[in-house]
C-alpha cells in the first residue's frame, strides 16, 4: 500500500509499575484511510497498546504519530499535536461524557486545542450533525442511551478533527440497530481507523486488514478473513 | 432508604421547565434565595404574621415556577421528621411557641431552597457559585460528584441486586457484614479506576490541567426587578411582621 | 446529623458560617498539593469519590437487632485521600445534599461543614495518624471510625443546645448513648472496608508518617477540646456548664441564654483552633 504511514510503530516494549510485561516488542502500521481491526484475548494487551498511540502511556521502541515520535522526551508541544491528531474513542463512554451537557462536553477538545468559545462550539456542532446527535445539544449526557453516548463520545474526537481514529470495544453496548447504525457512520468517515474489538462480524463489514495480539505481541497480521480462521476467531 | 438518583432525577426534570423563574438568572436567584434564608434565619421574635408574609412571597415565587406544587411539597416534607422530634421535644419541654417555631422555620426555608433548585438547571447554578467566588475547585469537584451520582449509584443498585440473589436465608449478621464491607471495596475499587479512565479520557482530548471557564451569562434587567422585588418584600417581612 | 435551617440562633450559624468558609478556601488549596497536582487533574477523582461516598450509603450493614447501618465516610476518604482532599470533598457532598436533598440547611451550612466536613474528618484522620504504623493500626482505624461520627453528632447537638433547644437530662444520655453506638458502627465498618480496599491494592491506602511529639500533643489538646464538647453537652443546665469556669458564679457573670451562647461559643472555637492547628501541623509534615 502506498498511501503514507499515520502511525508506525516498531519494537513497543512496556511494562505496567507492579511488573507485569503488557507489550512485548509490538511492530504495527497503518496508513493514512485504512481501517484495521485489532484483534486478540482477554489480556492480550489490545488496549495497552491503543494508550500508547495517543501518547497516555509511553514505553520503550519506537511510535511515530503523523511523522512525530512519541518518546518519554516528547515536548508538550507535541504531545498535545499528537492527541490532537489520533482520536481515542474510549469504551466506555461515562469516563469520556464528563461535562453537564452534550455541547459542553464535545466543544472540551477543541477548547483544549486553543479555540475561542464560540470556535469550539461550532466546531462541536458539525461533529454532532457528522454523528446525527445534533438535536441533543443541552441535554445532559446521563439521559442520553448507550447507543446516543457512543455518538456523542465519537463526535467528541471527531470536534478534534483527527487523522486517525482508535475506537475501543465501539460495540460493547449496543443494540444489533445501534450496531447498524455505528458501521453506516463510520463507513462515511474518511479517517484512518483502528478498531480494537472482539466482534468480528463488526470489523469485517468496515475492515479489510487484521492484526492479532497474544501476549503482548503480534502473532499474526493479513487480511481479515484469513486471521479470523487462523486463529479460530469467531463464534 | 431513599434513592438518591431518583430523587436527583426528579429535580434534575423540574430544573428542565421552562417558566418565568426558570428563565431569571441563577444568580438573581441565588442572592434572592439568600436574603429570603437569613431574613427568616435572624428572626428571633417570630410571629405568625411573619410566617404569613413568608409564606406569601414564597407562594409567588412557587407560582412563577410552574412548578407541580403538591410534589414540591412532599419533597420539602422530608426535612420534617428531623424538625418534628425535636419540636416535639421542645413542646414537652412546654415552649409550644417555640416548638412550633422551629418546624415552620425550616419547613419554609427548605422548600425556599427546593423552588429555587428546581428552577435552575445546575450547569446554571455552578456558574453562578463561581460568579459569587466559590473556590473553583470546590464547584468543580460538586459538578462531577453530581455527574457520577448515577453511574455509581447504578453500580452499588446493581452489586445490591446480585447479593440480594444469593442472600438466601443466612441470618447470620457477621458474615453479611463482612460480604457488605467487601462491596464497599469493591465500589471503591470501580470509582477509582472509574476516576482514572475519566483523567485518560480527558487527557486523550488535550486536556492539560484547567478546564475551560464557563462562559459568564448576561444579567438583564428583568433579574435585577426580580431580585430587588424578592429582597425588599423578604426585607419588609423580617422588619415589620 | 444535618442540622436544617431555623434551628441555630444568629450569633451560632453567623459565628460558625465566618469560620467555614475560611477553613473550606484554606483547605481546597491544600487539597491539591496534598495530591500532589498543582492543576486540575484530580478534581475528577475527588468528584467520583463523593459519588462513591453518597453509593455507599446505599450498603446496609447487619448491625444485630434486625437494623442495619451504613458507612458515614469521613475516616474512609481521610486515609485515602489525604486529609485535606476529604474535607474538600465531604464539604461537596454536604452541597449537594442542602442543594438537591433539602439535608440540612443553607444558613447553617457553615455549621454542618464543619461538625460534618472539617472536625469529622480531622477527628476521624488522627488516630490513623498517630497510630497508623505497626499493631494498633487496624485499632486507629476503628477509632478514626468512631472519633469521627462521635464528635460530628456531640458537636451539632452542642450547637442545638447553645442555641436553646431545650432537652432533658435523660434525653441528652440517650443522645449520647446513640452517638457511641452510631460511633462503632462507623469505626467498624471503616477498619473492615478499609481491609477489603487494601486487599484489592495496599496503594490506595495513604501510608501514616511516624508522627512527631508536637502532633501527640496537638492531639491530646484535641482530645481535650471535644471532652469539652461533650461536657457541653452533658450539661444542658448552664450551672453546670460555668461549674466548668471555677468562679465564675462569684465573679458575677450573669446566668441564662447569653452565658450560655458564650460560653458554648468559645468551648466550639477552642475546639475548632485545636482542629485547625492539628491539621496545619499534618499538612506540613506530609509535605516536609
Amino acid at each position: 500500500m502506498n498511501a503514507p504511514r499515520v502511525i508506525d510503530v516498531r519494537g513497543l516494549r512496556y511494562r505496567y509499575p507492579d511488573g507485569t510485561l503488557a507489550l512485548d516488542g509490538v511492530d504495527f502500521h497503518l496508513c493514512a484511510g485504512e481501517c484495521v481491526a485489532l484483534f486478540g484475548a482477554n489480556g492480550s494487551g489490545k488496549t495497552t497498546f491503543a494508550l500508547h498511540l495517543n501518547g497516555l502511556l509511553v514505553g520503550e521502541g519506537s511510535v511515530r504519530v503523523c511523522g512525530v515520535p512519541l518518546a518519554a522526551s516528547v515536548s508538550a508541544g507535541d504531545l498535545a499535536l499528537v492527541r490532537s491528531k489520533v482520536g481515542l474513542v474510549f469504551q466506555d463512554s461515562d469516563d469520556q461524557l464528563f461535562l453537564p451537557t452534550v455541547l459542553e462536553d464535545v466543544a472540551f477538545g477543541p477548547a483544549n486545542l486553543g479555540l475561542t468559545p464560540e470556535e469550539a462550539a461550532a466546531r462541536a456542532k458539525v461533529a454532532l450533525e457528522q454523528t446525527g446527535m445534533a438535536g441533543a445539544l443541552h441535554r445532559a449526557p446521563y439521559h442520553l442511551s448507550s447507543g446516543e453516548k457512543r455518538r456523542v463520545a465519537l463526535a467528541g474526537v471527531l470536534a478534534m478533527q483527527p487523522e486517525v481514529l482508535v475506537l475501543d470495544e465501539p460495540t460493547t453496548a449496543l443494540d444489533p440497530p445501534g450496531q447498524r447504525d455505528l458501521i453506516a457512520l463510520l463507513r462515511t468517515l474518511p479517517q484512518a481507523k483502528l478498531l480494537v474489538t472482539h466482534d468480528t462480524s463488526f470489523a469485517a463489514a468496515l475492515a479489510t486488514r487484521a492484526v492479532f495480539f497474544e501476549r503482548g505481541r503480534v502473532a499474526g497480521e493479513g487480511g481479515l478473513p484469513e486471521i479470523v480462521n487462523r486463529f479460530h476467531w469467531s463464534r | 432508604m431513599r434513592s438518591a438518583a431518583r430523587e436527583t432525577w426528579i429535580v434534575e426534570r423540574w430544573s428542565r421547565g421552562s417558566s418565568p423563574l426558570h428563565s431569571l438568572d441563577a444568580r438573581a436567584k441565588l442572592a434572592a434565595l439568600a436574603v429570603y434564608l437569613l431574613a427568616i434565619a435572624s428572626t428571633s421574635a417570630w410571629t405568625q404574621a411573619a410566617v404569613a408574609g413568608y409564606a406569601v412571597i414564597l407562594s409567588a415565587a412557587l407560582a412563577a415556577s410552574r412548578l407541580p406544587v403538591p410534589a414540591l411539597l412532599a419533597r420539602a416534607a422530608l426535612i420534617l421528621p428531623f424538625s418534628a422530634t425535636f419540636a416535639l421535644i421542645t413542646w414537652l419541654s412546654g415552649d409550644a411557641t417555640r416548638a412550633l417555631a422551629l418546624v415552620e422555620k425550616s419547613f419554609l426555608s427548605g422548600l425556599a431552597v427546593l423552588v429555587v433548585i428546581a428552577a435552575t438547571p445546575l450547569t446554571d447554578l455552578a456558574r453562578a457559585l463561581e460568579a459569587f467566588r466559590v473556590p473553583r475547585s470546590l464547584v468543580l469537584v460538586i459538578q462531577f460528584l453530581y455527574r457520577y451520582l448515577f453511574v455509581v449509584a447504578d453500580q452499588a443498585h446493581r452489586m445490591r441486586m446480585a447479593a440480594a440473589c444469593r442472600q438466601g436465608i443466612r441470618r447470620n449478621a457477621r458474615p453479611r457484614f463482612h460480604a457488605a464491607a467487601g462491596a464497599v471495596g469493591v465500589l471503591f475499587a470501580r470509582s477509582w479506576e472509574r476516576a482514572d479512565g475519566i483523567y485518560r479520557a480527558m487527557a486523550a482530548r488535550g486536556f492539560h490541567g484547567t478546564f475551560p471557564a464557563l462562559a459568564p451569562t448576561r444579567f438583564r434587567t428583568v433579574d435585577g426587578v426580580f431580585l430587588c422585588g424578592f429582597a425588599l418584600a423578604a426585607l419588609a417581612v423580617r422588619l415589620m411582621l | 446529623m444535618h442540622i436544617p435551617d431555623g434551628f441555630l440562633t444568629t450569633p451560632v450559624w453567623a459565628t460558625l458560617d465566618a469560620i467555614a468558609i475560611p477553613a473550606v478556601a484554606w483547605t481546597a488549596r491544600r487539597a491539591q498539593s496534598e495530591l500532589e497536582s498543582p492543576d486540575d487533574r484530580r478534581i475528577p477523582l475527588l468528584g467520583v469519590m463523593g459519588a462513591f461516598v453518597f453509593a455507599a450509603q446505599m450498603i446496609n450493614f447487619p448491625v444485630g437487632l434486625g437494623t442495619s447501618g451504613h458507612l458515614v465516610g469521613g475516616t474512609l476518604l481521610a486515609i485515602t485521600l489525604g486529609p485535606a482532599a476529604a474535607v474538600v470533598v465531604m464539604t461537596a457532598i454536604l452541597i449537594l445534599q442542602a442543594l438537591i436533598f433539602q439535608d440540612g440547611g443553607l444558613v447553617v451550612l457553615g455549621a454542618n461543614v464543619l461538625n460534618m466536613a472539617v472536625v469529622g474528618v480531622l477527628a476521624g484522620y488522627l488516630p490513623y495518624r498517630l497510630a497508623g504504623r505497626g499493631k494498633a493500626r487496624s485499632a486507629a482505624i476503628f477509632l478514626g471510625g468512631f472519633c469521627s461520627v462521635a464528635a460530628s453528632a456531640s458537636l451539632a447537638l452542642a450547637e442545638l443546645l447553645v442555641s436553646g433547644v431545650p432537652m432533658a437530662r435523660q434525653l441528652l444520655w440517650f443522645s449520647a448513648g446513640l452517638f457511641l453506638v452510631s460511633g462503632v458502627i462507623e469505626g467498624a465498618i471503616t477498619a473492615a472496608a478499609t481491609r477489603a480496599i487494601e486487599g484489592m491494592n495496599p496503594l490506595w491506602i495513604r501510608e501514616a508518617r511516624p508522627a512527631r511529639p508536637v502532633t501527640i500533643a496537638v492531639a491530646v489538646l484535641g482530645a481535650a477540646g471535644l471532652l469539652a464538647a461533650g461536657i457541653a453537652v452533658a450539661s444542658s443546665a448552664p450551672d453546670a456548664l460555668q461549674a466548668l469556669l471555677p468562679g465564675s458564679k462569684n465573679a458575677g457573670i450573669p446566668e441564662g441564654r447569653l452565658t450560655k451562647i458564650v460560653l458554648g461559643l468559645a468551648a466550639m472555637i477552642l475546639l475548632y483552633a485545636a482542629c485547625v492547628i492539628a491539621g496545619r501541623r499534618i499538612a506540613r509534615q506530609r509535605s516536609a
